[in-house]
């Protein structure tokens, strides 16, 4: 059997008061025949005929125009009557002529109404959701501060195999990852001192070069920011899932508090194993400007890291490495505070995952030029 | 559309149809037809294959042997362009609503028009405020989003966008399940309406006895991987058959089918609505 044949919807005006409608009908037949019908006119004020014998198929969407095309001609005051349509199609052009009847015009246009809104009054929305969520991350922060309260007051409370789970997925398995980057990182970056020192005959500070960028700044930096797109997804995520599948809410019905259970494990292991990982970063980026700089300076490694020993102070090292907790919190909060703002559906899990990552490289490196504003302000 | 020259053509022919995954064996050889115009339900307990079943014959699964023919074409030979034309031709509502969740309500059921009609935006919107009318939405709803609604409400959306393109054919998964009684019985007032509206072949899933009991013209019974027998509501009560009379024992279905007989009494003297259509056409 072949597919029906769909023939195009059409109308003809063969005398003044005669209009004749042929064709399919319908939502594939109509084709722009929507357009043809506004400039419809019957001239003679009485007696005018619409054939309709040679409709072919008819729905909703022909009996709408059809109905449409009637009562205008009706309202300019023309009596235009309907002859020859097919039992079953006027059936349904019957209900379509009272649902039209019924229809209050205004109906519609209110319901679109917001979407007109002014750019003042959108801008306007966007702050206030904007504030409204900054006042939500401070509350969802006090939260789980009072949270981990409660479990160091009864440390039995504290679950530990979620910890040592996310240690393992937050941390361990990102070694490659993070090794991999700082390694490229160091040898960027001695690669791009190294034309500057050879040119003062300096090639020994390669070392404090390095040693310096790769501990304070970079190693810590690289790795939140590969953490937070990499584990802080992975919260948004998964909470935001459970939150769709209503499994946050059968947790809180079973008396078990997803606070405990979801944010406070993410936390702890983050801020276990983003230093742990700044100290391999460390020194993965270090070792790649040790390569550089005995390729392209000839400092061998044994110099290198004589200087680099005098180079680089205890606190240096330190100040690096104690960014990396707060980081650490800042990623695993906001990851999880955007899971638990998921509401509705598949779409929303997406937005907010994207959302927590934008949200957290934003936060880490505002922290960080926060950090360095008050180093030199105390001198470190 | 129904064709009046054939108003008893076979709508879908299902013949010697197998599936299986793995070793698992959900059908072994299923035999059946849906007629135009007819509202035909699929019943069987869990697990049964009536959704694999379903799910064959709208086109998202392939049976492992035998033929399936909707509306006339072979579903196992189908160019990519002919089973365009036919997914046109069908229209279903899935459990769950399957509604895309980052358009509204308006948007999600004037989607089809949009896609595959050159109307324009306001004829679509006044189509699709229609069609949500008609399945009972209120227009507050119509700019809402799909989380935001209720499951009938999804419900009734979901049916809103399957009506859509006008289809001859609509499959109805799970239509009452998840509704408080009285939305129910809406919906079984719906698709009867619908039925005789629009001259629609509908093939449900459904557990709900009423339904069954009230619009079902004929019923088929899934059970250990065949069609146990077909036939309308009162043929099948007289069945001896274990797994069809399953659907019959217990006070649920004793209720729904006294309800059915006093109804019948009442509205004996009125006919269906289906034959009014085959007379005048």
């Amino acid at each position: 059997m072949k597919p029906p044949q769909v023939t195009p919807a059409a109308i003809a005006q063969p005398t003044p008061q005669s209009l004749t409608l042929s064709g399919c009908w319908n939502a594939l037949g109509i084709g722009t025949l929507e357009q043809q019908l506004g400039s419809v006119r019957v001239t003679v004020k009485a007696d005018a005929v619409a054939d309709a014998s040679q409709i072919e198929a008819f729905d909703t969407v022909g009996a709408w125009l059809l109905q449409k095309l009637l009562s205008r001609l009706r309202s300019d005051g023309s009596g235009v009557s309907l002859q020859g349509l097919r039992p079953e199609f006027a059936k349904l052009l019957a209900v379509v002529a009272q649902q039209l009847g019924s229809k209050d015009p205004n109906q519609n246009r209110a319901a679109s109404a917001d979407r007109g809104a002014t750019m003042l009054v959108r801008l306007g929305q966007e702050a206030s959701a904007a504030l409204a969520q900054g006042a939500a991350l401070l509350g969802f922060i006090g939260e789980s501060t009072l949270a981990l309260a409660g479990c160091v007051a009864h440390p039995a409370r504290l679950r530990w195999r979620p910890i040592l789970y996310n240690i393992r997925s937050a941390g361990f398995d990102a070694l490659p990852i993070v090794g991999l980057l700082s390694f490229l990182l160091g040898v960027v970056v001695a690669y791009q001192g190294a034309d500057q020192l050879r040119q003062y005959g300096a090639n020994i500070f390669v070392a404090d070069l390095v040693g310096l960028s790769m501990l304070r700044e970079f190693a810590p930096l690289i790795t939140a920011i590969i953490i937070a797109g990499r584990s802080g997804s992975a919260y948004a995520a998964q909470i935001g899932t459970m939150a769709v599948t209503e499994e946050i809410d059968a947790m809180r019905t079973l008396g078990i508090a997803p606070l405990e259970l979801l944010v406070l494990p993410k936390i702890i292991a983050l801020v276990i194993a983003l230093p742990l990982l700044t100290v391999f970063a460390d020194m993965l980026g270090v070792f790649g400007g040790m390569i550089m700089a005995r390729t392209q300076l000839g400092v061998g490694f044994g110099e290198f890291l004589d200087r680099f020993v005098k180079a680089v102070s205890l606190t240096s090292y330190a100040v690096g490495l104690g960014k990396a907790p707060v980081f650490a919190a800042i990623i695993a909060v906001v990851g999880c505070f955007q899971g638990f703002r998921t509401h509705g559906g598949a779409d929303s899990v997406g937005r907010q995952t994207t959302r927590s990552v934008v949200q957290s490289i934003f936060l880490v490196i505002v922290a960080d030029a926060l950090f360095s504003v008050a180093f030199s302000v105390l001198d470190l | 559309m129904p064709a009046p020259s054939q108003s008893r053509e076979n709508v879908i022919e299902v013949s010697q149809l197998s599936t299986h995954f793995g070793d698992h064996v959900v059908h072994s050889g299923i035999t059946f037809e849906v007629r135009r115009g007819e509202i035909f339900a699929l019943i069987g307990g869990s697990g049964s294959g009536k959704s694999t079943l379903l799910r064959e014959m709208i086109l998202l699964q392939r049976p492992n042997a035998g033929t399936l023919r909707v509306l006339g074409h072979d579903l196992g030979k189908l160019a990519d362009a002919q089973a365009l034309a036919l997914r046109k031709r069908w229209g279903v509502m899935f459990q769950h609503g399957g509604l895309f969740e980052s358009l509204t309500v308006l948007e999600n059921v004037g989607l089809p028009l949009r896609e595959h009609t050159g109307l324009g935006q306001r004829l679509i919107d006044d189509i699709a405020a229609w069609k949500l009318a008609m399945t009972g939405l209120a227009p507050e709803v119509h700019a809402q989003y799909p989380s935001q609604l209720s499951g009938g409400m999804m419900k009734r959306a979901s049916l809103a966008r399957a009506l859509a393109l006008d289809p001859e054919l609509l499959f109805l998964d799970e239509p009452t399940a998840g509704l408080d009684p009285d939305s129910a019985a809406g919906v079984d007032a719906l698709v009867r309406e619908l039925r005789d509206l629009f001259g629609l072949t509908i093939v449900m899933i459904t557990h709900d006895l009423d339904l069954l009991w009230q619009v079902a013209d004929r019923v088929a019974v899934l059970a250990d991987t065949k069609v146990q027998a077909v036939g309308s509501m009162s043929a099948l009560a007289q069945m001896s058959q274990p797994a069809v009379k399953k659907f019959f024992a217990g006070p649920r279905a004793r209720a729904a089918q006294e309800q059915s007989r006093q109804q019948e009494r009442q509205s004996a003297a009125v006919p269906q609505g289906a034959e009014q259509i085959e007379v005048a056409s």
